[in-house]
Formats: C-alpha cells, sequence, structure tokens
C-alpha cells in the first residue's frame, strides 16, 4: 500500500504570524497576526471592535469603513500588516465620552438608518466625506457617499444628516485623530 | 484570505530584486484589486511584497511640459491634484467616475493601470 504523505499541516506557526502596532480610536494596540488578516478582521477578531461590519468584503458596499489616518477606506481591502504604525478611527472612536460626534447625533435625528448594519460604515464615511470638503450640494453628497449602500434605503435620511452636519456644525475634532 | 507571505520593499531596487527571486509573489499597493482576487481565490500569490513604502507617490513638473505621476499616488490625490484638475480634466473626470471614495483613496495610479480584468464572467 502507498504511504500516504501527511497532510501539510494548516496550522498557522506562531513564526508566521506579525506584529503589527496601530494606533486604534486614540490608543496604540499592539496584534500579531497572520500577514494575510485584514485590517476589518484584526478590528474585529483580534482588537474586538465589532462596530466596523463586514458586509460584501469584497469593497462594494461600505460596511467596513474606517478611516486610516483620517481618510476614509474600505477596511476589508487592506491587511493589517501594511498598516503598521498608523492611525485607525472606527465608529468606536468618534464620540467623545457620551457626547456623540454630531454626525452621529444628526442621523438619529434625522433617522437616517432602518437595521443599522450598514450605519458604521455610513457615519465614517460621512465623516470623511466631511474632511474632504468636496461636497457641497446633497447631489455632490450622494456622489460622493456612493461607496456605501443602505439594503433598508434610508439614503434621504442619511443625505440629510450629513447636509445638516456640513452646513450647521463642522466635524468636531476628536482627540488625535485629526478627524 | 490564502496562506501566502508578506515582506516589505525597502526601496525600488529590493522590490525588483524580491520579484525577481519569487515570480509567484504580486506586489502590493492599494490592495483594492489584489485582496479581491485572492479572496475569489483567483490570484494565489505566494507573497505579497508590500511597495507601499516606496518614495513614488509625488506628481512631478517634467522639463517637457508634462507632468511625472508616481506608481503609488492614491487615486484620489491624482483626480484632486491641482495640476491634474487645471491641465488634464478628462483625466480627474474619469478618475472620478470610477469605484468609489473609499476605493479611490486606496487604489494606486501604478496598480490602476495595471488591474487585472475583474468581471467574474471572464
Amino acid at each position: 500500500m502507498a504511504q500516504l504523505s501527511p497532510a501539510p499541516a494548516k496550522e498557522l506557526s506562531a513564526s508566521n504570524k506579525m506584529t503589527v502596532m496601530l494606533r486604534v480610536n486614540g490608543v496604540e494596540r499592539k496584534l500579531t497576526v497572520a500577514p494575510w488578516t485584514t485590517l476589518l478582521d484584526a478590528l474585529r477578531l483580534y482588537l474586538d471592535l465589532t462596530g466596523t461590519k463586514k458586509g460584501c468584503d469584497h469593497g462594494q458596499c461600505g460596511a467596513c469603513t474606517v478611516l486610516l489616518d483620517g481618510r476614509r477606506i474600505n477596511s476589508c481591502l487592506t491587511l493589517a500588516v501594511m498598516k503598521d504604525g498608523a492611525q485607525v478611527t472606527t465608529v468606536e472612536g468618534l464620540a467623545q465620552g457620551s457626547m456623540l460626534h454630531p454626525l452621529q447625533q444628526a442621523f438619529i435625528d434625522h433617522d437616517a438608518f432602518q437595521c443599522g448594519y450598514c450605519t458604521p460604515g455610513q457615519i465614517c464615511s460621512g465623516v470623511g466625506l466631511l474632511a474632504e470638503r468636496r461636497a457641497h450640494t446633497a447631489d455632490e453628497i450622494r456622489e460622493l457617499m456612493s461607496g456605501n449602500i443602505c439594503r433598508c434605503g434610508a439614503y434621504p435620511n442619511i443625505v440629510a444628516a450629513i447636509e445638516e452636519v456640513m452646513a450647521g456644525k463642522p466635524a468636531r475634532k476628536t482627540g488625535e485623530e485629526g478627524i | 484570505l490564502n496562506n501566502s507571505g508578506y515582506s516589505r520593499a525597502a526601496d525600488v531596487s529590493d522590490a525588483v530584486r524580491q520579484i525577481v527571486a519569487e515570480p509567484t509573489a504580486k506586489f502590493i499597493a492599494g490592495g483594492t484589486n489584489l485582496i479581491d482576487l485572492i479572496k475569489e481565490d483567483v490570484a494565489r500569490p505566494s507573497r505579497v511584497i508590500d511597495i507601499t513604502h516606496l518614495p513614488l507617490n509625488k506628481v512631478e513638473e517634467r522639463e517637457d511640459g508634462g507632468l511625472r505621476i508616481g506608481a503609488l499616488v492614491p487615486n484620489s490625490d491624482l483626480a484632486y491634484h491641482p495640476q491634474i484638475e487645471a491641465r488634464y480634466p478628462l483625466l480627474a473626470s474619469a478618475i472620478l467616475a470610477g469605484a468609489s471614495p473609499q476605493l479611490r483613496n486606496m487604489a494606486s495610479t501604478g496598480g490602476n493601470l495595471l488591474q487585472r480584468t475583474r468581471c467574474l464572467y471572464f
């Protein structure tokens, strides 16, 4: 009988893992991850920051949007090891204590969600949009929020929430994140 | 994601040396195309070589009157670059017609040109 060759070890040895330092919501977090761990999985599985959602996992829905060094990105399409030393802001890092970020408050005031699954991504994307200062009209908000899909169809209220913050209350600075 | 290795290129010649030594490896920059293809099991690089720290992120004036665009300039920075907006508005419009703001913040100019077809039916 032919000798069966041993199955290749599926378990990842510790030596394959890499140590990354991320400044997440203002706090330095050191984590040791496999190199193919996405930033999204690192946040959710290693740092227990489950506010950031995994929707499509292909960069199409925007549920995984976070701010990386102040810019909005899809955290499902980048690797944690590539962002060593970067500043990451997730939806958990937008409020200051019990004081919500103006855009979070505006989402509540305008009823800008139904199921809420896309909301963390919508809000992080909206905060990124406000910082970019490229959108000035409702149409421009719609165009520049096109990376965030809402299955419940809360779009009119999302646009209204962003418009309100854009018009009256410029996004407040949150700690050192420069938002 | 599959079991691929990771290394960082220290400079351009190091990047070239690494890819020559391991032809089944791939460069990674924005990741928006490659990581998606790895997740779909279309691309199976033995290793990704991170080139994001190379000094290729500038748009520079050339003596012949043109502009030289670094391979790592993100799509959004390129589209909103004052010189691109003023002198190459079609390029700015074309970039802004593609993807989403989040993807444009990540995607590099070089990766954009080297993008593999993304149609699942292909």
